[in-house]
């Protein structure tokens, strides 16, 4: 049985990574049951021929939209359904795991089926015969496509590997976003969990009011991470070694060639697509940080980044789809270690379903309090001082959550 | 000249080859470089957290 509460840094990926070549399987029965799983993710692109199937085979248009259809409603029910897996690959078997090619070639291969569905939806978004309201339908479902590839871009813009991080870019460019791998891995992961982060949501903030300041905040800060980093090199950011203006111009590349193809009655349709996936992904911003504070040291610096500061989820369907994405806390405290061999950790804050199911939730920002502000205040142990609180909210919180008397002594002292 | 190494990634500054990309071009002493810059990999631990390699 794994150590689950062994130390985060206890295995360092590097070590993992080291000696790729040499590394023989140690002895021993542990396989990995999701093995075969992980492919689904893989196939999550052919959401838009999975939908064009359904409408050719019963004649209801509605079957457009199955994207969101798939995303919030066949999702969390198989989250509910299927239920959790909290197994974690014992550490003698990390290194193979993390070593084995088989995992990286998956999410490689999301890419160019993603780009089928980007070019199969422009050619369709083209055709006759098709309203307005089927058409949306095509954007939004192949949107979703667009939100999910954001996830794969995180799995690989987090690899040393230069050939990943590139890919990284790739699959960001069907959104337009392709800031945000730098944003999140020298943003994000720096300032995450604290009120300087954009993409840390806080306590009593709704997903409604999060998304301007993390469109925004990411914007500036990626802009603004490239700018130092040029500077230091003596140069201007206005060039295309800016990773910004680099990413950025493969969308051009992306959708100018679209528009040259089918003509520039697709580019609305790319822009609900990019929407889409922009909101998909900025809602699982939200909740996978929502209240979580780090503390100050004496120092005055923030304490290290621990299990305690992210939202996890075992759910396996949600796990299966987006590459152990819910496994948040071994991701934030090992950012390059590989999607197959993050692990559970039981002193981390479990969120009461899948992020599919949580996204529903948060589109009422009163259900979603209700479901989540106890839990934030609990995961504190009473004390809401703790948390990371929206600043207009703050006495309206402490006057809700007064914590227990010795919690309230000590910070009142 | 001394190499330094990411306590959270295997991240290694080498002051003798530097980190172009990052601005800090071969030569750079390891003191030169600001307390808060974070590790170009992991972005998790900082200049100041790193740990000297020694031999």
């Amino acid at each position: 049985m794994t150590d689950m509460t062994a130390d985060l840094t206890a295995h360092p990926t590097a070590d993992l990574t080291a000696q790729a070549d040499d590394v023989e399987t140690p002895a021993g029965d542990w396989s990995d049951t999701k093995r075969y799983a992980w492919l689904l993710g893989a196939i999550i692109p052919l959401i838009p021929f999975a939908a064009w199937g359904l409408v050719e085979s019963t004649g209801l248009d509605v079957f457009w939209y199955f994207g969101p259809l798939f995303v919030f409603g066949v999702i969390p029910l198989l989250d509910l359904i299927v239920g959790l897996d909290p197994n974690n690959p014992p550490d003698e078997f990390l290194e193979s795991l993390e070593n084995d090619r088989y995992y990286r070639w998956i999410t490689y291969a999301f890419i160019p089926l993603q780009y089928v569905c980007v070019i199969w939806t422009a050619w369709m978004l083209t055709r006759p015969g098709y309203d307005v309201a089927d058409r949306i339908g095509m954007a939004l479902s192949a949107g979703m496509v667009a939100g999910i590839a954001i996830n794969t871009a995180h799995e690989l813009g987090h690899k040393k590997e230069k050939h990943e991080r590139w890919l990284s870019r790739v699959a960001l460019a069907h959104t337009f976003y392709g800031h945000f791998f730098i944003e999140h891995n020298r943003g994000h992961h720096v300032r995450v969990a604290t009120p300087e982060d954009p993409a840390s949501a806080r306590l009593g903030e709704s997903v409604w009011r999060f998304f301007p300041r993390t469109v925004a905040g990411s914007l500036t800060s990626a802009w603004g991470l490239e700018k130092r980093r040029l500077e230091r090199r003596g140069k201007s950011p206005w060039t295309l070694r800016n990773d910004v203006l680099n990413a950025w111009a493969m969308s051009l590349l992306l959708w100018g060639g679209l528009a040259l193809a089918f003509g520039v009655g697709v580019l609305p349709y790319l822009v609900i697509q990019a929407v889409v996936g922009i909101w998909l992904l900025e809602s699982v911003n939200y909740l996978e940080h929502y209240g979580m504070r780090r503390q100050r040291t004496e120092r005055g610096r923030y304490e290290r980044v621990n299990p305690s500061h992210s939202w996890n989820s075992n759910n396996i369907g949600t796990n299966v789809l987006l590459y152990h994405l819910q496994r948040h806390s071994d991701h934030h405290a090992n950012p390059t270690r590989r999607y197959q061999a993050l692990r559970d950790y039981p002193e981390a804050p479990v969120l009461p379903t899948g992020y599919a199911g949580m996204i529903v939730l948060t589109w009422v920002p009163a259900v979603w309090r209700r479901v989540m502000d106890k839990r934030v205040v609990a995961h504190y142990d009473g004390d809401v001082t703790l948390a990371n609180i929206q600043p207009s909210k703050r006495e309206r919180y402490l006057a809700a959550y007064p914590g227990p008397a010795e919690v309230r002594d000590v910070s009142a002292a | 000249m001394a190499r330094f190494r990411c306590p959270s990634c295997d991240y290694v500054y080498d002051e003798e080859v530097g980190d172009p990309r990052e601005g800090w071009p071969p030569g750079t002493s390891f003191d030169q470089i600001d307390q808060d810059w974070a590790c170009p990999d992991c972005g998790v631990r900082e200049q100041q957290d790193f740990e000297r390699v020694e031999g």
